[in-house]
């Protein structure tokens, strides 16, 4: 990460997270305050959570916890890895992760962008509910699980159960899929399916790079999550 | 909740450090194990001896008591007292004379851990107080682990803090809970295995001595452990030669590893890495679940 003249820095070898947090918060709507630094996060939690504001937050080596957690106009870049909940609910924006994202990345985000350079660990968008997200790795076991709505993209693999319970977030996965959970079945990826799928790689800045006729696409069979008379003796 | 930290160093510089780098890793994990701590160095073995780590009540006297086993063991006997504990060295051939011994002349202490390398050391209090209590900061060795714990399924005491050891220079520490603990205990004693307490992790601890003693690679008897325990669990499990990492099929515990040419670490968060030296370099990813991850210093 560059230093940049202009931008505010925080350093969080002085500074706390709970500052940080504060002065994202304290952001009016025509501050120009538009680009931090927070340096030394030393795997830290909670960092950069809540931020309303059209800003650029930048933050220089690994974040622990719910990274980037609720975020809404605010662009966040991880010059590192992420622990677990990395832009949980994130309601609009767009968090990119360098490195590799622990479990639960964009759990239940409901807009926004989430891009992950490397792997994502088990549950990547867990209970996603509008969000976009790719992952240019491959994704750990129970992604997608429960996912409302939104798309999650993998240009690598996918581990077991993916989509289990879904309902109507659309998956594509470039790779291999080790299992697919209850109710998820693989769709047919038609034209608009194509186009999708390349406005979300276009957010990634990678459209014109991969080629969406290698994507396979998954979704809800519409099975489970309207009660059936005749599944009753399953409960 | 718990904290698990872990350094196996593979350079001279980092094994002259290990005990500093446990300390602060240790320490970072306090807000994840605030009620008891513990570790266990492996530190440079003594030719032809072999070491007791004993624990005792507060103010014991150690240094009397190597005295006395003198005039009972063949060969030397020494003694390091740190706090509640102290290691007792003595002829490899006079372990279990040195055992006997203890039983009878001293049965108000515990033999925690025993080993050619292994020392281990646990008790009740901040992570950061239990290791400025047994000094650790000035240990050296080749690879070291430790624990943080907070509580769930047994008391708050210094029996229930880890890690257990339950073979000669093996230890195990554990993040998680155990549900069919009780099951395993009772085949286990069926099968001649002894129990301290009523912890789940002991179980394991013993568990995966069983298999060892069955013949099993170390490799092999934690790949058992996916099938006959469970629970939740993040394992890592100290020997004399190295350690190695487990996380249970469904990774609900957290777990973090990071390598350079100097050093392999596990830590339950980042943050218990931070402080490594050349960390920003390092390789830092997060151990696959039911995949166990072995590193050895015979290797």
């Amino acid at each position: 990460m560059k230093q940049r003249a202009f931008a505010r820095v925080i350093d969080l070898g002085q500074a706390s997270v709970r500052d940080l947090n504060q002065a994202l918060h304290d952001l009016g709507p025509d501050s120009n305050a538009t680009h931090w630094q927070v340096l030394n996060p030393r795997g830290r939690h909670a960092l950069a959570v809540g931020v309303d504001a059209e800003v650029t937050i930048e933050i220089a080596g690994h974040a622990g916890y719910y990274c980037a957690g609720m975020n809404k106009r605010a662009t966040v870049v991880v010059h590192g890895n992420v622990g677990v909940g990395a832009a949980e609910n994130m309601m609009s924006g767009l968090v990119h992760v360098r490195g590799d994202a622990s479990q639960a990345a964009g759990a239940t985000a409901r807009g926004g962008t989430l891009v992950i350079d490397g792997n994502a660990a088990a549950r990547c968008g867990i209970s996603l509910k509008g969000g976009d997200i790719v992952v240019k790795g491959s994704v750990g076991h129970m992604s997608a699980f429960m996912a409302q709505a939104g798309t999650l993209v993998v240009l690598g693999d996918a581990g077991d159960s993916l989509g289990d319970s879904i309902y109507e977030a659309h998956l594509y996965v470039r790779g291999t899929v080790a299992g697919l959970g209850a109710d998820c079945i693989e769709k047919p990826l038609a034209d608009r399916h194509r186009a999708e799928l390349h406005a979300k790689l276009q957010l990634a800045g990678l459209a014109g790079q991969v080629d969406v006729g290698a994507f396979r696409r998954y979704g809800s069979a519409r099975q489970l999550y309207h009660f059936h008379v005749d599944h009753a003796d399953a409960y | 909740m718990c904290g698990i930290v872990g350094l196996f160093a593979k350079d001279a510089a980092i094994q002259m450090e290990l005990g500093a780098h446990l300390a602060r890793m240790l320490a970072s994990m306090s807000d994840r194990g605030p009620d008891s701590a513990g570790f266990a160095v492996y530190a440079p073995p003594v030719e032809g001896a072999v070491k007791l780590t004993l624990r005792g009540p507060a103010g014991y006297d150690f240094v009397a008591l190597a005295a006395a086993l003198r005039g009972r063991l063949w060969g030397t006997v020494a003694v390091q007292p740190r706090g509640t504990h102290a290691v007792l060295v003595v002829a490899a051939t006079e372990a279990v004379a040195a055992r006997d011994a203890l039983a009878t002349m001293a049965p108000e202490l515990v033999v925690v851990g025993i080993g050619c390398s292994m020392e281990l050391y646990k008790e009740v209090g901040p992570p950061a107080e239990v290791a400025r209590q047994f000094q650790l900061a000035d240990m050296q060795g080749s690879h070291g682990i430790g624990h943080t714990r907070m509580a769930t399924e047994s008391a708050v005491t210094t029996d229930g803090a880890h890690p257990y050891s339950t073979g000669l220079d093996q230890c195990l520490v554990h993040n998680g809970s155990l549900s069919n603990h009780n099951t395993l205990r009772r085949e286990l004693r069926r099968l001649g295995y002894g129990f301290d307490t009523e912890n789940d992790t002991e179980v394991a601890a013993v568990y995966l001595t069983a298999k060892l003693h069955e013949g099993l690679s170390l490799d092999a008897a934690l790949r058992g452990s996916l099938d006959d325990l469970d629970g939740f669990y993040t394992f890592v499990v100290g020997t004399e030669t190295g350690f190695a990492v487990l996380r249970d099929p469904i990774a609900c515990k957290p777990a973090v590893m990071a390598e350079t040419d100097r050093f392999v670490a596990f830590g339950t968060e980042y943050r218990a890495l931070a402080d490594l030296p050349g960390i920003e370099q390092a390789r830092v990813w997060e151990p696959e679940p039911a995949t166990v991850y072995q590193w050895d210093r015979r290797a």
